[in-house]
């Protein structure tokens, strides 16, 4: 395990003040705030911040964290020493609301026991009942799996501990199954696959927030779904019936004489099921074959002069 | 060696959270989110029996947003207006297939 240098992921220095703190956990929380910011890792960098303001935003676990930390680098080796944090009383499971699963193997065993389920050992009786945390977690899925419905193994973070009471960030795959009709941004909930309960008490749920992988072929609103179709000038102008491929399967498509680029289609019930089932919009695309023969370029040439065409008419040229 | 679980959940939306579900799921008590419920600030109806994923996931930002700022949950409800209304401009963009970069 390494050690994790909190000052320097809030860039401060030991002797910051609990105003200096805030200050700067604030201003990288509006830098990597996931919703808005831009930088690349902003998820894994907002990961590490919330981590180190649940550590130096809090007095007691400053405090033992600062016993500890004059001694190592950022990246040393470490394991903390027997009863490294004798004395302290730290204020139980609640990481300012941050996942535990978001947290290091570093925190874990620093300060983890008592979501582990595991009371501190700063002098309490025993544990007190209490249902195990919720958890969230996004789950990325492809837009066929909400089609069909389909089994999907994601791997989840939580911290465990094992018979000695020792704390660490453990990894378990689950197999999750995504239902038929999921949107973007819903929830599936799984219930008992929080936190384990403390005391007897009832696990908590895990939250899995649906989203959708990028799909070159695919965009999604709400159940609609939309798809960019190319077609041929001919098919365009002449009309014709076309295979298209959509997310549930070839579907056979009559393109309506004289169609012009950006014509949308729509195919009722054809978008992501549900009641009522979203609409497949087809977007047409006319893809002109390239001049790049004889031939191809004697036909172009016998267009123009046969055609009276000027798509630049309404602008008065 | 990881183990594998096979796990069926539900969907939110077919069945919503109820106010206790709600708090526990986003690390609040029933207060917090009673407070911004009556205040308008939570969900368009007044008196909402159950709360579906849009709201938990906008409760979860609000109750974000209140405590890495200290804002004000007025506040934080404007910044929540605000993500949320970038989101569905983006999925327009999106739809349109206009790159949002």
């Amino acid at each position: 395990m390494e050690f994790k240098d909190y000052y320097q992921v809030l860039g401060l220095d030991k002797s910051a003040s609990v105003d200096e703190i805030k200050k700067s956990y604030r201003k990288l929380a509006r830098k990597y705030h996931p919703d808005v910011s831009k930088e690349a890792d902003a998820e894994l960098r907002m990961k590490e911040v919330n981590e180190a303001y649940a550590v130096l935003g809090d007095l007691e676990k400053r405090a033992a964290y600062d016993q500890l930390g004059g001694r190592y680098r950022d990246g040393q080796e470490f394991q903390p020493p027997p009863n490294w944090d004798a004395g302290f009383e730290f204020s139980g499971a609640d990481f300012a609301g941050a996942d535990m699963g978001d947290f290091s193997d570093f925190f874990a065993n620093l300060f983890g026991r008592a979501a582990a389920g595991q009371a501190g050992r700063g002098g309490r009786a025993g544990p007190r009942p209490r249902r195990g945390e919720d958890h969230h977690a996004k789950i990325v899925i492809d837009l066929r799996d909400a089609y069909q419905g389909a089994p999907r193994t994601i791997t989840l973070r939580g911290a465990r501990a094992d018979a000695q009471g020792r704390v660490s960030m453990q990894e378990h795959n689950l197999t999750v199954q995504i239902p038929k009709g999921v949107k973007e941004g819903q929830h599936i909930r799984l219930a008992g696959q929080g936190s384990p309960g403390i005391g007897g008490s009832a696990a908590g749920d895990l939250f899995l927030e649906v989203h959708f992988k990028q799909d070159p072929h695919y965009r999604v609103d709400g159940r609609d779904v939309y798809e960019t179709l190319p077609v041929t000038p001919w098919e365009a102008a002449l009309g014709a019936s076309i295979e298209a491929p959509t997310p549930s399967g070839k579907v056979q498509v009559k393109i309506p004489a004289n169609s012009q680029g950006g014509r949308k289609l729509r195919l009722k019930g054809r978008g992501i099921p549900g009641e009522p089932a979203g609409d497949l919009y087809l977007l047409l695309e006319i893809v002109l074959p390239p001049a790049d023969t004889e031939q191809a370029r004697q036909l172009y040439e016998m267009m123009a002069r046969e055609m009276a065409f000027n798509p630049r008419l309404a602008m008065g040229v | 060696m990881p183990h594998t679980e096979i796990v069926t959940g539900v969907v939110l939306d077919e069945v919503a959270l109820d106010l206790d579900e709600l708090a526990q799921a986003c690390s609040v008590d029933t207060l917090w989110i009673v407070e911004r419920v009556e205040a308008g600030l939570l969900c368009q109806v007044a008196q909402p029996q159950r709360f579906s994923s849009a709201e938990l996931l906008r409760a979860r930002r609000m109750r974000a947003i209140e405590r890495d700022f200290d804002a004000n949950p007025e506040l934080a409800a404007l910044v929540v207006d605000l993500i949320e209304e970038v989101g569905r401009l983006k999925g327009r963009l999106r739809a349109a297939g206009i790159d949002e970069k």
